[in-house]
């Protein structure tokens, strides 16, 4: 995929954003500890214009301090999406990226095509809270967002780095894109989408991993019941990343949405 | 050099099985553990103590703020603060302080530490410390990404609301005041000394240095392990061209003073092995949020105090010997202890040494002891080191003249039966 770097806002942010592929574009928003790797974003790539940006504080991307909340996140979206020239575009948006593509579409329903919300966050029920991943390491975080942590798909993708360097580069990484993600999930993340969601008019696709412990999939019924034309997906023995634990699954449902 | 009385308040009571039990001294510590009842005892004895040492003649007397916290049980430090002022004279009142980003809105300490100031006739050390990431993140919910902004924007405001003689209006990030105009006024002119403890990291060296205030490092692991931390503060003074006035920086010492080496041990080893080991269990999730501490802080390679803390509380039982032999406690004869803690007041630079003479069970006989051997033995020797220096950091009381004090209650005057 191509890397570059927009600038906004005369220049108050610098937005890292990777780009592949042709078709209708695609924003792919990603979750709390960034854009995750995998095959993922070149096969949607086969059928669209994927555009994948790193959120403000996130890698090389600045600009934190000028967003205050997720409401600023997703009409800085809308910036981005001016500046690259896009009238409109499918989002298809993971955890917070959920959350913030659900955002994006009950502010300017218009703008958004079709809406894909995998494992999002955003919605809170005291029953069933969410995880409070902030306090787990990476290592002690994974048996809650992957079904098998024994599977070779899961062990490949989270195969330690080899030096010393690149591990504490990693949690350096992962760190700075937490101290992003609490800006807007922290300490509840229940940030007044609730108050927007029935705003959304894009057809909406829920996909949720059955076995996810992060956002535990009961959420999806929470989801459907607000956003007007949506449907559930749940995927078998897959859990809070499907685009990475079921990434062929993933990118054929996703696509076939899309389709319409 | 100025000596001070400090007090963390612990609750004397964890079983023996709580680090098996437990994760975590702090946060979600189970409630059952703590017994109200016990509770009024440990408040009036330890208040008796902070009163003791303030009689022996110790500069300051010192509390601060944690909260959900077995080891410290002072969610407002200022209501201490009120009943010491009432019962002490001449002793500075230390707060160390108010954690501001957790004040809504934060005038609420320009307020308060006004009153105090003005309850003890000019005698209150005003202490603005950021709040460790339990107290801060954890357990008052505060976003660790914009923590120390909000901070920064609560210092300013109670800054201004202190030296502002008019009414004014404050429209800040966080907090937006039509009228400020707080009322009452603090004695000491401009302001109260502005104490700041800090846990090593690079930004709170560079602004406490550029603000003039006072930079107290509050560790548990003793003057040793201090060093770099003190080294970094004083590297950042003397950048700023700043002279390196051993009274711009306090530090926190656990003493244990007997008859002898020996005897020290057995006086206090039981109760240090209850600090170490049950009251720094700390889980790991709650040390350091992401965000608590800045990039540049991390990247710098300073790992949080609690942190290390935790790890090492977590890593077993760490008994007296660890405690001596790595300097967390300076304990032993009075002569011995006279000596190791000028040379650590020397080798940290540091003016204002606060000690910590009651800790984890320690019960109120051996507080006693411990406190009474220090102000009689120890303090009196210390008393000339660094006086060449001037301290523009510490109280400017009112004189004795004008000073009010707490009048007998008329017993005979209670009208007969009571009630209505």
């Amino acid at each position: 995929m191509e890397e570059r770097t927009i600038s906004l806002r005369d220049g108050m942010f610098q937005t890292s954003l990777y780009q592949a592929g042709s078709g209708d574009p695609l924003l792919f928003l990603h979750g709390s500890p960034g854009l995750r790797q995998g095959p993922y974003l070149e096969q949607l790539a086969e059928q669209f214009t994927v555009y994948a940006p790193l959120h403000p504080g996130v890698g090389e991307s600045t600009g934190l301090d000028h967003i205050d909340d997720i409401v600023d996140l997703a009409l800085y979206y809308y910036d981005l999406m001016d500046e690259l020239g896009l009238e409109s575009a499918h989002v298809v948006g993971h955890s917070l990226g959920g959350m913030l593509g659900a955002e994006m579409a009950a502010l300017c329903p218009h703008r958004v095509r079709r809406l894909v919300l995998t494992n999002p966050v955003g919605l809170w029920r005291d029953e069933e809270p969410v995880l409070d991943f902030f306090t787990l390491s990476a290592e002690q975080l994974l048996p809650y967002i992957v079904h098998d942590v024994e599977s070779e798909t899961v062990k490949q993708a989270f195969a330690r780095p080899d030096s010393p360097d690149a591990m504490m580069e990693g949690m350096f990484q992962r760190m700075q894109a937490l101290t992003a993600a609490g800006k807007f999930l922290w300490p509840i993340p229940d940030k007044g989408l609730k108050r927007r969601i029935h705003r959304i008019q894009a057809p909406t696709l829920i996909l949720w991993g059955e076995s996810d412990r992060l956002v535990p999939p009961s959420y999806a019924e929470d989801f459907r019941s607000r956003i007007r034309d949506s449907r559930v997906v749940i995927l078998k023995e897959c859990a809070h990343l499907p685009m990475i634990e079921k990434p062929d699954e993933f990118v054929s449902v996703v696509a076939e949405f899309l389709n319409g | 050099m100025k000596l001070h009385f400090f007090h963390l308040m612990p609750y004397r009571f964890l079983p023996d099985d709580f680090v098996e039990k437990h994760r975590s001294v702090w946060v979600d510590v189970p409630s059952e553990l703590f017994d109200p009842v016990k509770g009024h005892q440990i408040y009036n004895e330890n208040l008796d103590e902070l009163e003791y040492a303030a009689q022996l003649g110790f500069d300051g007397i010192c509390v601060n703020e944690h909260h959900q916290n077995a080891y410290g049980l002072m969610p407002s430090p200022n209501l201490m603060a009120a009943a010491l002022a009432r019962r002490t004279e001449n002793a500075a009142i230390v707060v160390l302080g108010n954690s501001l980003a957790l004040y809504n809105p934060p005038i609420r300490v320009a307020e308060e530490f006004a009153m105090l100031d003005c309850m003890s006739g000019g005698r209150l050390v005003a202490g603005f410390p950021v709040g460790t990431s339990m107290d801060t993140n954890f357990c008052y919910g505060m976003p660790p990404a914009t923590l120390r902004d909000r901070y920064q924007e609560a210092h300013d405001l109670i800054m201004q609301a202190w030296q502002r003689p008019e009414v004014f209006s404050f429209n800040g990030k966080y907090t937006q005041l039509r009228y400020v105009n707080i009322w009452p006024r603090p004695i000491q002119k401009p302001h109260p000394p502005i104490w700041i403890p800090g846990g090593g990291s690079v930004e709170t060296w560079e602004w406490v240095a550029r603000h003039d205030h006072m930079y107290c490092y509050l560790s548990y692991f003793g003057h040793q392990r201090g060093l770099n931390v003190m080294q970094g503060y004083w590297d950042e003074v003397e950048r700023q061209g700043k002279d390196k006035n051993p009274y711009r920086a306090g530090f926190l010492q656990f003493v244990a003073v007997s008859e002898s080496d020996e005897q020290a041990e057995k006086d206090y080893a039981e109760h240090a092995e209850y600090f170490y080991n049950r009251c720094l269990r700390v889980y790991p999730g709650f040390a350091d949020a992401p965000g608590y501490r800045t990039m540049k802080t991390v990247r710098a390679g300073l790992r949080a105090q609690f942190e290390r803390q935790a790890a090492q509380a977590m890593s077993g039982q760490l008994k007296w010997k660890n405690f001596i032999d790595d300097g967390y406690i300076l304990a032993g004869s009075p002569e011995s202890v006279r000596q190791q803690l000028e040379e650590a007041a020397r080798a940290l630079n540091v003016g204002h040494m606060m000690v910590l003479l009651q800790f984890g069970s320690m019960p109120p006989e051996l507080v006693r002891k411990n406190t009474e051997l220090f102000a009689r033995e120890v303090m009196p020797h210390m008393r000339s080191v660094f006086s060449e220096y001037e301290d523009n950091w510490w109280i400017n009381p009112l004189p004795e003249q004008q000073r009010a004090s707490p009048q007998p209650v008329e017993m005979a005057a209670a009208p007969a039966g009571g009630g209505s």
